[in-house]
């Protein structure tokens, strides 16, 4: 596993290197967000009974780790692909379960990175409870894999930037901005209720939210067993690409 | 002697186009082999091949024994490959890449090696610079530190010299000639013929994905030996029939390959005869230039005619 031990540490330091952009941006977007957000709306809405502000925290932590840990894996492999770099992890005898892994655990990782920052600057607008800790962080933890295994999907489907950009604008964006992450789905109408059920990123936002204040659209239990399954899914299909060396080894 | 790398009836297409048509070679242990052709003849996809970043159609190869397929990881673990692009990862230092790539191999605590890699290459000044910062010529030599980090037996140099000065040139084949005669395998790509004329033992000729000669350096230059005799001819009259087919032309050039110089008189006297002007007249010895030139287009000829 030696292979693996050392993609990952050089997935890790490749983005921290740079963390002034990969941790520190995001943690700013999310506080920016935060202000606007909680000075428009806090003094008029309250949902689940749990104060505006302090509601939209666990979800703007949520969104920033898993928008991070999907651009972590797709932007790592498009980056090496379009310099030829890549060919440095090609030739050593790295499996491609451990390339998997390498990436996913760097990608999960950036994706706590950035959640903890937000987190932690957020905290000194509201105080969220963290009624249930390890629920808190199954959801961080099996998101920011989902979200990482899409990006090698992404990663290593896209030949240049704006490829990749497309599949981020079009799909992780939506995917995480209609999840309920500034509001909850009971207090949309009936149908696009049932459209965000079909969301997976739903589920990781509210499963994680229950981490925070015991209380969700969904009983958590049912949002662990579909993000679960999704990341299952997910990953089942980037080792079969991976395997077949698609657009990787010709 | 055993076997270094085996390729057996490689085959490879890319969608049509055929690059490799069925290649076989062996190359012995502590062989110096040249693998030369003209652009698109197939060498880099071979060497691809070999490396596990293109997977053949048909046929095996095979590094010390290792399938490069079914037993990838011995086989990549025992092969160095110099890519022929300039690649390089902008995040790290040369020590870091090197300490990285090291780690890939499974080796740990690598830097007393990576030291002497950094000497031999003259790279020591510059071992936490990071990668951005330096000449082409230097990552050029970065990517062949890169290659050697875990020791391999066998060393793969894709078209090492391409855009690189004379200094480091010269300073690139002392230390491959040195691991070449530390017991290691060099096989090499080249554009510079007469890079390959003085390094290699032996050497491959590839074209149009098929191997059109396979000998001995010296047997080679033997097959086209004596004298080079280059002309460039003007006048009224152009070169006679009789006199083209002996000849092989580039440029206005005519090249006639000579076995004694004896041959220069009868044949200098025709070109008289036919009323051309001589405007240029250069006599030398042959070189695996001219070795090249003919198999090339003795090749063409006898794939033209092919069903």
């Amino acid at each position: 596993m030696s292979g693996f031990r050392t993609l990952l540490y050089k997935e890790v330091l490749r983005f921290w290197k740079v963390s002034f952009q990969t941790v520190g941006a995001p943690v700013l977007t999310a506080l920016l967000y935060l202000m606007i957000f909680s000075h428009v709306l806090e003094a008029h809405v309250q949902v689940h009974g749990v104060p505006y502000t302090a509601f939209l925290i666990p979800g703007l932590v949520m969104m920033s780790a898993l928008q991070n840990a999907f651009a972590n894996s797709s932007s790592s492999l498009i980056q090496s692909k379009v310099t030829g770099s890549v060919v440095f992890v090609l030739l050593p005898p790295i499996s491609y379960v451990e390339f998997f892994l390498a990436y996913v655990v760097a990608a999960m990782l950036r994706g706590l990175m950035v959640g903890l920052g937000v987190l932690a600057v957020t905290l000194w607008f509201a105080l969220p409870s963290f009624v249930a800790p390890l629920w808190i962080l199954a959801f961080i933890v099996v998101g920011g894999g989902i979200m990482g295994t899409l990006g090698i999907i992404a990663g290593i489907w896209a030949d240049k930037f704006d490829q990749l950009a497309a599949f981020q604008n079009f799909l992780i964006m939506p995917l995480t901005m209609l999840s309920g992450v500034f509001y909850s789905i009971h207090s949309l109408p009936e149908f696009w209720q049932q459209v965000s059920r079909f969301n997976p990123v739903f589920y990781m936002i509210d499963g994680f939210r229950f981490g925070f204040f015991g209380v969700s659209d969904v009983a958590p239990e049912t949002s662990l067993a579909v993000v679960v399954t999704s990341f299952l899914v997910a990953a089942a299909a980037t080792l079969a690409l991976l395997r077949s060396g698609y657009k990787l080894r010709s | 002697m055993s076997i270094a790398v085996a390729i057996d009836r490689v085959e490879k297409h890319f969608a049509s186009v055929v690059a490799l048509a069925g290649v076989s070679l062996q190359i012995a242990e502590g062989e110096f082999f040249g693998l030369l052709g003209p652009n698109g003849a197939g060498k880099t996809t071979l060497i691809s091949c070999l490396a596990g970043l293109s997977r053949p159609d048909a046929g095996r190869l095979s590094v010390l024994g290792h399938d490069v397929v079914t037993d990838y990881r011995a086989a990549r673990r025992l092969l160095g490959v110099v890519p022929q692009e300039l690649v390089f990862d902008p995040f790290f230092s040369v020590r870091e890449s090197l300490r990285i790539q090291s780690g890939y191999f499974g080796i740990r605590h690598n830097d007393d090696w990576i030291d002497e890699i950094l000497a031999n290459l003259d790279l020591t000044a510059k071992a936490d610079t990071n990668m951005r910062r330096l000449s082409g010529g230097m990552k050029r030599r970065v990517l062949v530190a890169q290659a050697l980090v875990h020791k391999p037996p066998v060393i793969v140099l894709d078209e090492p010299t391409a855009g690189v000065d004379v200094e480091l040139r010269q300073g690139l084949w002392q230390f491959v000639r040195r691991l070449n005669r530390n017991g290691h395998t060099v096989i090499l790509t080249t554009h510079y013929l007469e890079e390959a004329e003085a390094l290699c033992g032996r050497i491959a000729m590839l074209k149009q994905g098929r191997v059109v000669a396979l000998d001995t350096t010296s047997n080679l230059l033997a097959r086209f030996s004596g004298q080079t005799l280059r002309l460039r001819v003007s006048g009224q009259a152009s070169l006679p029939n009789r006199l083209r087919s002996r000849a092989t032309e580039s440029d206005g050039c005519w090249t006639f390959h000579l076995s004694t110089l004896s041959e220069i008189e009868p044949l200098l006297a025709a070109v008289r005869e036919a009323g051309c002007q001589i405007d240029e007249l250069r006599l030398s010895q042959t070189d695996l230039e001219d070795v090249f030139l003919g198999v090339m287009q003795s090749a063409s000829d006898r794939l033209a005619t092919a069903p």
